[in-house]
């Protein structure tokens, strides 16, 4: 079983619907029309397939990743396929596991750590921060930690204030760690296969609401040798009077508000962030410079957010192509409500993002506009 | 033999074969020795009379020790026994255990003088007295094996072959150092030897331990690596074991019968906190049974006892028969650090430990037993003297890192990272020092 190389497929049934909710559809954007459809889980799973199937060394750990078939249905079959001893059902012992696999890449395995949601790395961020992403550099480039933290991250719905948060900009100020946030399915096989591939800790943000969202996949997305390059930026839709940055689920927003726009004449430029860390500034700041206006938008808390980065360095590369002040667009600086009005204020939406487009491009009245 | 704590009650053979507890001996430190010695085992001083109390003696203790003896254990005693007349070591291991001792002894000694004279920076956290069960255990390894330290890791690498050379070059912050004086006192790293840190947070290494010996595991059944039969050792003190990764780590390393052996240096004192002061039951070993393991406690004042619980235990592990819990009692003769005053514990207490200090000890040992004579012991002091003065001197001549490695090794693949687009690294660019770190 092991080292035979399978072809792709991916292998789980259709709509298995973790949460049932749908975002706003995005698939206009996407490319190659007439495609085929794959959902953000098969997407991810065929690429922990592929990766398992091509290299014995990696393997998968985490709460409910095997014989419950994954918590999010992720890790679904894998067990099946590869066996108990590389799709590992851990205890419930963040710290304990995380740990252990961490230690495991230190000796050449390469695992993939599953968090049921990122909200649980907190029990494990030493392991990620002190012995992961310090190692290579404490031990003078003589340990390297081959491994993957991926999981659900930001703010599902209705699960409060303990379970619903971005840790993008948290990780993402880490030096050692490379953070990856994808948004489609294309993004998710890619940027997963890229890195389970690379030789450092890969912390990898998905989003419990995007698993059962069907994107298009080309055939070269499909073909088991397709990968994405870390720190990469994907245009998603090229515009000229103001450029959006967005990651994750966010990308189907900015996406929806530029739909909005293009209809009051503003044409928008979506920028995919895809990787959080390293950041594309030449992409962002090259798509600035053509539009001259910035809108970022994340679901993470402003403060020293990732969109505060983005700012930081289109000022300091490219203030002089500034028409308009930035905006941020972020979730609001409180811990998350639960009542679901309160909880969908305390997230951007599309409309905000409109709002704030139109105001760099002076076509709204700052102030009242907000009210 | 140097006496014990224990010794008038559990050792009347001159010649004490059995360090591992055994079923008709539960017990290294029997409770009324305990009671009118204030500092034998987890001695501590007399004020702490009432932490004593739940560990004051009683059947049903007894009884839980005997469970904690593994078969194995049993099965070696008895065998051993047969062999009494037999000497635990030979002339080569002892030369070799002694001279593994006094490096570790003399290049802690001369780290202080070193930091004394600011030489070096930061935590130095030194290891006197507690040589024996370094030496003990890890003189056993293979290469191939693991170690994973704590932040008093300068002599654990030692013992695993690390060069004293590159040890005292990174405690002096020197690109020659084994981590290219990117990781100092507390982050010893070294691939060549399997050592995987020098961890500074309290039970950071034990997970990153049970990797590594999941990995021998998985080496040999998923990637078919028949000959795999790597051990890691996990080494942590006593105050460590009332962490909660200490207990996840049992738990699985039971659960998946990893090749491990978790090793306390059980020095009794978390730097002010007294371990029977910090700890409900101070019997660490116990806490091996519950997870279903052996638990063992060994004097870790006396190198041969630690070795030959350390030849059980590693054994064990190598055969693929699962993990094995030690508490090896011993006692740090410095403070928790070179900047701890040390001024909570009982200078009784303290002399008591320097009498039974484990090279003398080994040193008697040898030469009662015409192991090796004054004079090849004195040889084997001079010798590492001249190492530890060599190290030194390799160490101050060595020269700094250079400005252009303050980036280097942050990513085993850096692209995108630190890097200009001319391939530079970005601190040889001017603007660079825009940013707080001044380079």
């Amino acid at each position: 079983m092991l080292g035979s190389l399978r072809k792709i497929v991916s292998q789980s049934p259709r709509g298995i619907s973790a949460s049932g909710i749908r975002i706003i559809a995005s698939r206009t954007y996407a490319s190659s029309a007439g495609a085929k459809e794959m959902t953000v889980r098969d997407a991810l799973n065929s690429a922990l397939d592929e990766e398992m199937s091509a290299d014995p060394s990696v393997l998968l750990m985490g709460e409910e990743v095997g014989e419950y078939q994954g918590a999010y249905k992720i890790s679904k079959g894998l067990l099946d396929k590869y066996g108990p001893k590389r799709v590992i059902d851990t205890p419930i012992t963040e710290a304990g596991f995380t740990g252990m696999a961490v230690g495991a890449a230190y000796h050449g395995l390469r695992p993939i750590v599953e968090f049921m949601t990122f909200n649980f790395s907190m029990q494990a961020i030493d392991h990620i921060i002190n012995s992961a992403a310090k190692s290579n550099y404490m031990s003078g480039g003589q340990i390297s930690v081959p491994i993957v933290f991926r999981g659900p991250n930001g703010a599902a719905s209705g699960v409060g204030a303990q379970h619903s948060q971005c840790y993008a900009a948290w990780y993402g100020s880490c030096p050692g760690l490379k953070v990856l946030a994808p948004y489609s399915s294309e993004d998710a096989r890619g940027l997963l296969k890229a890195a389970i591939r690379d030789p450092d800790p890969v912390v990898f943000l998905e989003n419990e609401l995007l698993y059962g969202e069907s994107f298009p996949v080309s055939a070269e997305v499909l073909d088991s040798s397709f990968c994405l390059p870390i720190g990469k930026a994907k245009i998603e839709l090229e515009g000229k009077d103001v450029t959006i940055t967005a990651f994750s689920k966010m990308v189907g927003y900015a996406l929806k508000a530029a739909e909005i726009l293009a209809k009051e004449g503003i044409s928008a430029e979506v920028i995919n962030l895809r990787s959080i860390r390293p950041l594309d500034r030449a992409t962002i700041n090259a798509s600035v410079r053509k539009t001259n206006r910035l809108v970022t938008v994340e679901e993470g808390f402003p403060q020293h957010g990732v969109g505060a980065e983005i700012c930081a360095s289109i000022v300091e590369e490219s203030f002089q192509y500034l028409d308009a002040p930035v905006e941020r667009i972020s979730g609001a600086d409180v811990p998350m409500p639960y009542a679901a009005n309160l909880e969908r204020m305390a997230v951007p939406q599309v409309e905000d993002i409109v709002r704030a487009a139109k105001r760099t491009c002076y076509r709204s009245v700052p102030v009242a506009a907000n009210a | 033999m140097a006496a014990t704590a224990f010794s008038s009650t559990k050792f009347t053979q001159p010649l004490p074969l059995n360090s591992t507890r055994s079923a008709d001996r539960p017990l290294l430190f029997p409770a009324h020795s305990f009671k009118t010695t204030p500092s034998s085992f987890l001695g501590s001083t007399h004020k702490l009379s009432l932490s004593r109390a739940p560990i004051s003696p009683s059947s049903s203790r007894r009884s839980a020790a005997v469970v904690a003896v593994s078969e194995v254990v049993k099965e070696k005693k008895t065998k051993s026994s047969a062999s009494l007349s037999n000497l635990l070591i030979t002339k080569e291991e002892g030369l070799e255990l002694y001279e593994d001792m006094v490096l570790g002894r003399s290049f802690e000694d001369m780290c202080a003088q070193m930091y004394y004279r600011g030489k070096m920076f930061g935590f130095v956290h030194l290891y006197n007295g507690q040589e024996a069960v370094s030496t003990g255990f890890i003189k056993l390894l293979k290469q191939e094996d693991s170690v994973v330290s704590t932040y008093r890791d300068h002599v654990h690498a030692l013992s695993k072959g690390v060069p004293a050379r590159a040890v005292m070059s990174e405690l002096f912050g020197k690109t020659t150092g084994c981590c290219r004086g990117q990781g100092g006192s507390m982050h010893m790293f070294s691939k060549e030897h399997n050592l995987l840190g020098g961890f500074a947070f309290i039970g950071e290494g034990i997970p990153v331990a049970t990797g590594a010996a999941f990995t021998s595991k998985y080496r040999r059944e998923v990637l078919k690596e028949a000959d795999c039969d790597h051990v890691t050792l996990a080494f942590f003190g006593d105050g460590t074991c009332n962490n909660g990764q200490f207990f996840e780590c049992l738990n699985m390393a039971a659960l998946w019968k990893l090749p491990i052996v978790f090793v306390v240096e059980n020095n009794l004192w978390a730097i002010g906190m007294s371990h029977l002061r910090a700890t409900s039951d101070p019997q660490i070993w116990k806490k091996g049974p519950a997870f279903g393991m052996p638990g063992v406690h060994v004097d870790g004042m006396d190198v041969l006892k630690v070795r030959e619980v350390a030849k059980e235990a590693i054994g064990r592990a190598r055969r693929g028969e699962g993990p094995t819990l030690v508490e090896c009692e011993t006692y740090r003769f410095r403070g928790h650090s070179l900047a701890d005053p040390d001024e909570l514990r009982d200078p009784a207490e303290k002399a008591h430990y320097a009498a039974r200090d484990p090279i003398s000890a080994l040193k008697t040992y040898m030469l009662e037993n015409n192991l090796a004579s004054e004079a090849e012991l004195k040889a084997v002091d001079k010798k590492i003297d001249e190492l530890v003065e060599d190290a030194v001197e390799f160490a101050d001549e060595s020269p700094l890192p250079a400005r252009s490695q303050l980036l280097e090794n942050v990513f085993a693949d850096p692209r995108g990272f630190g890097i200009g687009p001319d391939g530079r690294y970005r601190c040889e660019d001017p603007k660079f020092t825009e940013g707080t770190a001044k380079v």
